[in-house]
């Protein structure tokens, strides 16, 4: 009966009661949308480093060198000499090695050249190897393997023919337009940056930057030597490289190889755990990420408090329908239900309609998310971290519906079938 | 046994004793009534003016508060002996009330107000019988509410219907006592011979008790009994600040 008084009363009063559940709806999905992209982005990071024990790149930042490397976020300051590569890559405690070397790209998406062990070595999301959802590796050196997003996002098939720019930007003033790639393999979704990269092999990588250099000099001759060199099977070894992934025999093994490489003497170079350097990460943005929290946790407190406002600004002409209420029977604490019934209601539906809203927001916005900043944000069930939010908002709501609740209460102690003015 | 006696010894339906009523412990008293006994199916006409204190003895009939000295007896029963729960599910059982305006729950349609007590009390909804919307709609009918006007916010409705609309909600379920506070006020005369016609005869069919409370001399003759409140009540002076409902 109360529940049902409740009800009708809140639809008697549809416009405030609407602009309430606006607020407390915006508010809740802007806290759970806060909240599950900072989920989700760590567990997209997490997942894209899965299995591979140490990033080696040149002398600098280890923060640095984890974002361009696998993450493919800014690009790397200086490049590691092949020799020294193949010295660690060589090294008896270690069971494999995918060497990166980023700088190009294509139409807006990262250029990777690596080798055939990335498809052999490189893991993601707990251990799940690369599938190529239709074509194959890489083996010719103007094969290029494209990732799943870039195959969906351009429309290109198997046996297209694509040309690679110099540079990582969206616009490139310096297209390899003398050696195109042909599209031999496209990969099944990752949800890691591998989904946004093209891949080839280092080999066409290094003809490309050979005829760019050669340019310069004579660039009809270049061009004809880099083309024959390549179709020809030649094997041009890279001079150098941007990075490469580790995958150790022992994991214990480490921390010592990674002092090896901190002092290795031929070059200066940089070994990272990823997980420890993703720790790092983590901190830095960790106070952003707490900053973001608490300003959407208080949009949450001034949503309930315009639930609060909206209650006890309609409470004293609203003694006249308790004292009829409890005139035909209704106990004081009918009363006191009937209002924290209201703000129950608005609450939960409010974070109802705030799921949808999350969700429509998800689904709307999940393809920008993912193409401008890398993020596959899940459209999935409801966290438990998220339900305890959402739990803790509903408490909030029927603890601010105590305040009018109380209010009313009294009134209707006091006031029994007359009102006190 | 003759008449006297008789009145006597039946079983009064109201009766106060000894009334000290005030709104709060260091404010003057609104009641000081020495004795009142109203007995079943009479028709109580308790006139006096304004802020006199009516609405107070009616918030102490209907148990809402609780007088500082004295007995309040309703069927039988001395409210003082119940806890405040039992005289909340006391109220709703056997009391049926009228006001004098914005009586409606205005979000409420015109059959869900009258249904209201039903939601409140299992006896008047058993007494209403198997289908209490039918109690409702039969209850409207009689009162002479036209059948269009039913699915109509009860807002919409004029004072005079209003007020048959608030007949009903009383009436329904058969309580044994109809307390009517200024219900016709709003009312011109025609409208008000009217509704009070319909009134008497709505409580004679349900066999209930009326207590009629109204400053208009004029309607004294109407009923069996007029009680000047200005005699009952030797407490003066109107309680600040409340207004009847």
């Amino acid at each position: 009966m109360v529940f049902t008084l409740a009800a009708k009363s809140l639809r008697n009063r549809k416009f405030t009661a609407a602009l309430t559940l606006l607020s407390i709806a915006l508010a809740v999905a802007l806290l759970l949308g806060v909240e599950r992209i900072r989920h989700e982005s760590r567990e997209s990071f997490a997942n894209t480093v899965s299995g591979t024990d140490l990033i080696v790149g040149a002398r600098g930042s280890q923060v640095h060198l984890l974002l361009y490397s696998v993450f493919h976020i800014g690009n790397a300051t200086n490049n590691i000499g092949w020799d020294s590569y193949r010295a660690i890559a060589q090294r008896p405690e270690v069971a494999w090695t995918i060497p990166l070397s980023l700088g190009d790209s294509h139409r807006g998406f990262r250029v990777l050249g690596t080798t055939s062990d990335y498809f052999e070595h490189l893991r993601f999301a707990r251990g799940r190897r690369l599938v190529l959802a239709q074509g194959i590796p890489f083996s010719d050196p103007h094969d290029a393997v494209l990732g799943a997003d870039v195959a969906e996002a351009l429309g290109y098939e198997l046996g297209r023919s694509i040309v690679i720019a110099h540079g990582a930007g969206e616009v490139s003033f310096s297209l390899h337009e003398e050696q195109p790639f042909r599209v031999v393999g496209i990969l099944a979704r990752t949800g890691t940056p591998v989904d946004r990269t093209v891949h080839i092999g280092l080999e066409g990588l290094e003809a490309l930057h050979a005829e760019a250099l050669a340019d310069a000099e004579d660039p009809l001759a270049a061009a004809l030597r880099a083309r024959e060199s390549a179709t020809e099977g030649r094997r041009q070894i890279p001079s150098a490289i941007t990075a490469f992934l580790v995958g150790l025999k022992s994991r214990p093994a480490a921390l010592g190889l990674q002092r090896t490489v901190n002092q290795y003497p031929g070059e200066p170079l940089t070994a990272i755990l990823p997980a420890v350097t993703l720790q790092e990460v983590w901190e830095i943005t960790g106070g952003a990420e707490r900053a973001l929290f608490a300003v959407s946790a208080l949009v949450v407190v001034v949503g309930l408090a315009g639930m609060l406002v909206a209650l006890l600004t309609g409470l004293s002409e609203r003694r006249r329908e308790m004292a009829v209420l409890r005139s035909v029977g209704a106990r004081p604490a009918h009363v006191f239900g009937l209002l924290l019934g209201e703000a129950a209601f608005l609450t939960a539906l409010g974070i109802a309609l705030g799921f949808v809203a999350l969700y429509l927001g998800l689904v709307l916005g999940q393809p920008w998310l993912e193409s401008r900043l890398g993020l596959f944000i899940a459209v999935g069930r409801p966290s438990r971290h998220e339900l305890a939010l959402v739990a803790l908002v509903a408490a909030a709501g029927v603890l601010i519906g105590l305040i009018p609740a109380w209010r009313i209460y009294r009134y209707s102690l006091a006031d029994g079938m007359t009102v006190r003015i | 046994m003759n008449t006297k006696a008789a009145a006597e010894t039946a079983r009064a339906i109201v009766e106060l004793a000894q009334l000290r009523f005030a709104w709060s412990a260091a404010g003057p008293p609104v009641l000081d009534i020495d004795g009142l006994r109203i007995t079943p199916g009479e028709r109580v006409f308790l006139r006096g003016p304004s802020g006199s204190g009516k609405s107070s003895l009616l918030s102490l009939l209907a148990g809402v508060v609780m007088p500082q000295h004295g007995k309040v007896t309703v069927l039988g029963q001395d409210l003082a002996a119940l806890s405040a729960a039992a005289r909340d599910r006391f109220r709703a059982d056997h009391i049926g009330f009228i006001f004098q305006m914005f009586n409606l729950v205005p979000y409420l349609s015109v059959v869900e107000n009258v249904l209201l007590p039903c939601g409140f009390s299992a006896r008047r909804k058993a007494r209403a019988g198997g289908d209490a919307r039918r109690e409702a709609l039969r209850l409207l009918e009689h009162l002479d509410m036209d059948a269009a006007l039913l699915r109509r916010p009860v807002t919409e409705l004029s004072v005079g219907q209003q007020q048959r609309v608030a007949a009903a909600r009383a009436l329904i379920g058969a309580p044994d006592l109809v307390i009517a506070d200024e219900p016709t006020s709003s009312l011109d005369a025609d409208r008000r011979a009217a509704f009070l016609s319909l009134l008497f005869r709505e409580c004679e069919r349900e066999k209930a008790t009326l207590i009629f409370v109204s400053h208009d001399a004029s309607l004294a003759g109407l009923f069996d009994r007029t009680v000047e409140f200005a005699q009952l009540n030797r407490a003066s002076g109107p309680p600040a600040g409340r207004v009847a409902i």
